[in-house]
């Protein structure tokens, strides 16, 4: 009975989502790309916000001299600082790349731009999230 | 670039109010909303916190 009734709540949800490949791809996609996942699944406002949004918060964390994180440098604070860089995907491949950011974090303001790049990643986790959770139908609309 | 340490709260809720807002509701007019609640809460909680530590110091 109680089976049954789980059951019963459970198929409107997932006849209202897509694939779970299809979820997956949205989440790799937003993860790579902000606003990316929203965009696949049509919600042009919504990821065209996130992507200028994240991306000029990126870009001002550069722009006042920001401290890009490097992978293995055995501090636990510079691994959680890494992980949150690594959030805003491509952005952070591109940073390494052509070698954006400064070693070391020198004034005040580098300090500022610092966090910005590490919470554009966070903030860019979440929005792919809630892009795999419209993705999924866990998320009305 | 340099920014002053005000530009830079009012910068940094912006951004992560837009992203809350658009990713913790679910209509348009509660995002715009939530995103505003969240916004005023960062530059006021900033600025209550800062008057909380100048006064700590003095």
């Amino acid at each position: 009975m109680t089976t049954e009734m789980a059951n019963n709540v459970q198929v409107p949800a997932r006849a209202a989502g897509r694939s779970s490949s299809m979820a997956l791809l949205v989440l790799i996609a937003g993860w790579l790309v902000p606003g990316a996942g929203h965009l696949l699944l049509g919600k042009w406002i919504r990821g065209l916000l996130l992507f200028v949004t994240l991306v000029l918060m990126f870009s001002i964390g550069i722009a006042l001299r920001g401290k890009i994180y490097s992978p293995n440098t055995g501090d636990l604070l510079d691994i959680l600082n890494f992980a949150g860089d690594l959030g805003t995907g491509l952005f952070y491949v591109i940073a390494k790349m052509f070698d954006l950011g400064q070693a070391a974090i020198v004034t005040v303001t580098a300090d500022y731009g610092t966090k910005f790049v590490v919470v554009a990643g966070l903030l860019n986790i979440i929005a792919a999230v809630d892009a795999h959770s419209l993705a999924t139908g866990r998320k009305a609309s | 670039m340099t920014i002053t340490h005000f530009d830079a709260v009012l910068l940094f809720s912006l951004f992560t109010s837009i992203v809350f807002g658009i990713t913790q509701r679910a209509e348009p007019r509660m995002m715009v909303r939530f995103g505003a609640f969240c916004f005023a809460l960062f530059v006021f909680g900033t600025i209550a916190a800062s008057w909380l530590m100048w006064l700590i110091k003095h």
